[in-house]
């Protein structure tokens, strides 16, 4: 019932944005357009986050292997193939892969969670150290070169599927990345509501009942975290159209730190908060950057202490609380019924 | 002479070196129910994460229903129809006593089975006023009856009981005694307890753990009466 409730406002919630994200270029103009794009492209990759540690447990340090991964496999992908729908395709397929096959002996393996973090980053590390390394005419993927550190410039952006020759353009690409964004967040929803939600949750919760009650924790693991590969090399696609070009700096440590941030800050264990932390934090990076002040990192860096140290749960769940607080004082009679999952 | 529903041969673990259980031959019928008893450190708890898959043996087996499952993964051999409630309540605790239920029921139901499955138990163990809170802020005797739920959610057909009754009320006791007693009419349980008063309300058969092996196996009347069993439980056979 409740959930029912609360997928009814996600879904309202949603066709508003949904309304304000296709009717935005009506109002905004074309730069604000590309910076919006890219702030729902990295939603995206919030979002990926947002579920495999909020939902999953699992906290990776380097989900900017997916993300870069992906990037990287649109990139190649769209150069040899002239038509962006193969080449994202390929953007979720490689990181899937790649998120099967290093999930697969960590979780198997039995790496704790600690560990699990260390590897993660450090596979992010060896990746921008590899890419990186690949400058020169040798280094080449079909018409593809991976440039080292000069990253790919002129990757085809988005074109209409079965039409190459149709180039969409800033804010078809922008509407595209909005709504892709919201699509995303809604099917984490109904995965979360889902059976495979409720028990990836209740193996986050105690991984030992769990295994008691019939379920093996590692095959759930295993499946959360590629869905979380596959969003975040979903997210590097967005990132590659919205600017034609990737470099290795996609994997770097910056990126990597900035995901945790924005789950931090919006809110771990519900959905709405990553996206909200990675855009409210994406926009004051950018109004940082635009005066000589005060540096980036440093406002970046003083708003984690504050958040870890006075709203440790992050905005999402701190503003649920106090609205349910609320509702819990004006209607005392059905408070316990009213106080009943409140998780997103 | 039927297979037995579970049965231990040579059931030993070592950890470095202390032997945490020796050498334990232990015979369960079917529909039996069985009180496992003796000092802190008698090896216990960790008997019952053996034939869970908690640990793996050091030597010996265990059988369930002539079926080797020593060494298997505690998920193997909840899905064999093994249930446990351990010592430590393990129950999910970020989640309603409701979703709590629904996760064991629904791993061989449907979901909409489990639901209705997860109803039942919920009223059958009294717990339908407390559905909707978080275990996690429950009393601990209330988690205690949670895990309880749980474990029959997943219809197991041997249930281990660690320490049902510690935490709870005198009132409360008398319930999880009668409760044992239900659930015995059409399964088999094993119950570790330490309260003396609540194994003489339930007990036919009683094992005594001492040091990690079996020492006296017998009918209730007769262990509380041994002058062996009140030795370790005051300490005095402690050198032995």
């Amino acid at each position: 019932m409740h959930q029912l409730n609360g997928m009814t406002g996600a879904l309202i919630g949603s066709a508003i944005v949904a309304i304000a994200i296709l009717t935005a270029p009506l109002y905004v103009d074309l730069f604000q357009i590309m910076q919006l794009t890219v702030f729902a492209a990295m939603a995206v990759l919030a979002l990926s986050l947002g579920f495999i540690w909020g939902y999953g447990g699992i906290l990776c340090f380097g989900q900017t292997s997916f993300f870069g991964l992906g990037a990287y496999a649109y990139a190649v992908a769209a150069i040899n193939f002239g038509d962006s729908t193969p080449a994202i395709a390929l953007a979720i397929l490689i990181p899937v892969i790649f998120a099967a096959l290093l999930g697969y002996f960590m979780i198997y393996g039995g790496i704790s969670d600690v560990y699990l973090g260390v590897i993660t980053l450090t596979v992010s590390l060896i990746l921008f150290n590899l890419v990186n390394s690949t400058a020169g005419d040798f280094y080449k993927i079909g018409d593809a070169r991976l440039g080292g550190f000069n990253g790919i410039p002129g990757v085809p952006t988005f074109n209409l599927p079965g039409n190459s020759g149709y180039i969409l353009s800033p804010e078809q690409a922008w509407m595209v990345t909005g709504i892709a964004l919201i699509l995303v967040y809604l099917g984490l929803r109904v995965l979360i509501a889902s059976s495979f939600g409720r028990i990836i949750i209740a193996i986050r919760e105690n991984e030992t009942r769990a295994a008691l009650l019939g379920y093996d924790p590692r095959i759930y693991k295993l499946i959360t975290f590629m869905i979380g590969g596959a969003i975040a090399g979903f997210a590097g696609a967005l990132y590659v159209n919205w600017g034609a070009f990737v470099s290795p700096t996609i994997f770097a440590l910056g990126l990597s730190a900035q995901i945790i941030i924005w789950v931090i800050i919006g809110g771990r264990g519900t959905l709405i908060g990553p996206v909200i932390g990675c855009l409210l934090l994406q926009w004051l990076v950018t109004e940082i950057g635009a005066q000589q002040a005060l540096d980036a990192n440093f406002i970046l860096g003083a708003i984690l202490i504050v958040f870890v140290l006075l709203v440790p749960k992050g905005i999402a769940p701190t503003l649920r609380d106090l609205v349910m607080a609320r509702l819990a004082r004006d209607k005392p009679m059905t408070a316990d019924t009213t106080t009943v999952k409140v998780k997103t | 002479m039927n297979v037995p529903l579970l049965q231990t041969s040579g059931l030993t673990i070592r950890f470095g070196g202390v032997t945490a259980v020796d050498q334990v031959d232990f015979t369960l019928e079917e529909a039996e129910l069985r009180c496992l008893i003796g000092p802190n450190g008698a090896g216990k708890s960790t008997f019952f994460k053996l034939l869970t898959g908690q640990l793996r043996p050091t030597e010996g087996h265990v059988h369930l229903r002539g079926r080797d499952i020593s060494g298997a993964r505690p998920h193997e051999i909840a899905r064999q129809g093994v249930g446990i409630k351990t010592q430590v309540p393990n129950v999910f605790n970020a989640m309603t006593v409701q979703d709590n239920l629904w996760i064991a029921a629904r791993h061989k139901h449907t979901p909409a089975f489990a639901t209705d499955l997860t109803d039942k138990i919920l009223t059958d163990l009294r717990l339908t006023q407390i559905a909707n809170k978080e275990v996690g802020q429950l009393a601990h005797g209330q988690r205690q009856w949670v895990e309880i739920g749980t474990v029959l959610a997943g219809e197991p057909e041997l249930i281990l009981l660690d320490e049902p009754a510690a935490g709870m009320t005198h009132e409360e006791v008398e319930r999880t005694a009668d409760l044992i007693q239900e659930i015995n009419k059409s399964r088999a349980l094993v119950v570790v307890e330490h309260d003396m008063q609540f194994i003489k309300m339930i007990a036919k058969t009683v094992t005594v753990l001492h040091q990690g092996a079996v020492l006296i196996e017998d009918d209730v009347a007769r262990v509380l009466e041994d002058a062996r069993v009140r030795d370790v439980y005051l300490g005095k056979g402690l050198a032995a």
